[in-house]
């Protein structure tokens, strides 16, 4: 053993001193040092998969909310559609109706307006007739009496009358 | 003008070298002149072997180190001597209260009188090495832990060199240590996987620094790789479960295999030891064969200058070049061996787990 060199063959001492140094080194580092790494490490791997799988959800739900949207865009247009149609029909509709309405409404006015105006014509005709009537009862009452005074005065009476009778409205 | 372009980078630096190699041409050479025959095996074994005190260089024949202090249990008094290993004199030949430094016994302190060594617990070159090693993890690791703890996990992951560790311990921590030892078991096993991972990288590559904070050949001498081999074989059979022992006693084979004459289980029981001896062997071989070849190849360089200032001057060119490709292997070894002997730690721990029995 002692011809050999001296890195060939184990030394008590370089042992004790290696093994102390060693344990020391492996008890603070396996306490402080690789803990912290390993640990810092594993964690940031975890938040980074937490956040991948939360921007994938998130992704799947904005997805999905466009999704819906687009429905609820499309069913509103739709929506849209229809009411402006129904709006114009209605429209249309009232138009129409106001119209016959008034159509019928200014033949009712204008068909009273007619039984009105027979109405007066009747009146007006009846006034005239009886005061045609009445005029004639007085001409010839007052033609009977002239005519039993005198022939002359007679004639001249009912020309007078007459001429009174046409001057006279 | 367009052939200079196209002229190699390493073919341009030459000339460079050379002038720089023939610069210092004329201190070694005359120094080569005075001094004896160069013992490489001694020079490349000196600078790989522990050492009392930390040796920095050598000028004009004086040793310039760092004393260290040595700390021995006298066998004569029971008492622990502790002092710095100056007092070994100046050239360590010197004895200090009975104790001395046997050069014939690997250089390690010896008692007079006494034939056994004393208990020698000195801080050496490699102690302070694997000291300056461990304050360096530490530093940076707790660095590390600390931006974790001033932040939360909204913040943005880390950059430069937090971001570079992170991904550093979560490759070894998931890739290799979870994925050997599976998802169940492996958090037991973590913190000692990653931090023989870390200490071995860190000691790997400041043994490949040739000055002071580093160059100690801590993971090239086998006392270290022995422990940590003996740790991994601890942690495989006595945290081994139940199918890992039957697999050895009882292993799925033919019954004339295993019954009357034991066959299996002898070669399984052999195999418990073998894998923690290859884990001891690799690291260290690797290591000191890098460490080895890199001295050898600058001994090139004073072994040809005794011969003359042409050959010096070329081939220490030539070693140079050798040295730096070298040194690039190594930075890749100093990795390749750390991440090997974590993962068949990680692997044969994973072994020692089986989740049920094959049918």
């Amino acid at each position: 053993m002692q011809n050999m060199p001296s890195i060939l063959t184990p030394d008590f001492g370089l042992l004790f001193w290696m093994l102390l140094a060693f344990l020391v080194v492996l008890f603070v580092l396996a306490k402080f040092a690789f803990p912290a790494i390993t640990g810092a490490v594993e964690e940031r791997k975890r938040f980074i998969d937490e956040s991948l799988k939360n921007a994938r959800e998130a992704n799947e739900r904005l997805a999905t909310i466009e999704a819906k949207s687009a429905q609820l865009l499309k069913e509103a247009r739709e929506q849209q559609a229809q009411i402006l149609q129904e709006a114009k029909r209605t429209g249309e509709n009232i138009i129409a109706e106001a119209r016959a309405k008034a159509q019928a409404e200014g033949r009712k006015d204008l068909e009273a307006a007619k039984a009105q105006i027979a109405v007066e014509k009747e009146n007006a005709l009846r006034d005239i007739r009886s005061q045609v009537v009445g005029l004639s009862l007085q001409i010839a009452e007052k033609v009977v009496r002239g005519s039993l005074a005198d022939d002359k005065a007679q004639q001249a009476y009912i020309e007078r009358l007459l001429a009174e009778q046409t001057q006279q409205p | 003008m367009r052939k200079r372009i196209h002229t190699p980078g390493l073919l341009r630096l030459l000339p460079a070298l050379l002038a720089v190699a023939l610069l210092f041409a004329a201190t070694p050479l005359r120094a080569a002149e005075e001094k004896a025959e160069i013992d490489v095996k001694e020079a490349v074994l000196g600078h790989m072997s522990d050492a009392y005190d930390w040796h920095i260089t050598t000028w004009n024949g004086h040793h310039v180190s760092i004393p260290l202090p040595v700390i021995v249990r006298s066998q004569r008094d029971g008492r622990w001597h502790v002092f710095s290993s100056a007092r070994f004199g100046h050239d360590g030949k010197e004895t200090y209260e009975g104790f001395y430094i046997d050069e014939e016994r690997q250089g390690k302190v010896y008692e007079r009188g006494y034939d056994a060594r004393p208990w020698d617990i000195s801080i050496t070159k490699d102690v302070v090495q694997i000291w300056i090693n461990i304050v360096i993890l530490l530093v940076v690791f707790l660095t590390c832990a600390r931006w974790y703890r001033k932040r939360n996990v909204q913040d943005a992951a880390p950059g430069g060199f937090v971001g570079m560790m992170e991904v550093l311990v979560v490759a070894i921590n998931d890739d290799l240590i979870k994925a050997s030892i599976g998802e169940k078991h492996y958090r037991r096993y973590a913190p000692y996987l990653l931090t023989v991972f870390f200490f071995l990288l860190v000691t790997n590559l400041m043994g490949l620094i040739p000055i002071f904070p580093g160059g100690a050949n801590v993971t090239g001498n086998i006392t270290i790789t022995f422990l940590f081999a003996t740790i991994t074989f601890l942690f495989i059979n006595l945290l081994g479960n139940r199918e890992y022992w039957k697999e050895i006693f009882w292993p799925d084979v033919p019954t004339w295999m295993k019954c009357p004459v034991p066959l299996m289980p002898v070669i399984e029981l052999f195999g418990i030891f073998t894998k923690p001896f290859a884990l001891m062997v690799r690291l260290f071989a690797n290591m000191l064969a890098g460490h080895a070849i890199i001295l050898s190849l600058t001994c090139v360089i004073f072994i040809t200058w005794q011969v003359n200032a042409l050959v010096g001057t070329s081939l220490s060119a030539v070693s140079f070049l050798m040295i730096l490709f070298m040194d690039l292997l190594e930075l890749l070894v100093a990795f390749i061996q750390a991440y090997v002997f974590t993962m068949l730690s990680a692997v044969f721990i994973g072994m020692s787990l089986p989740e049920h029995h094959k049918a």
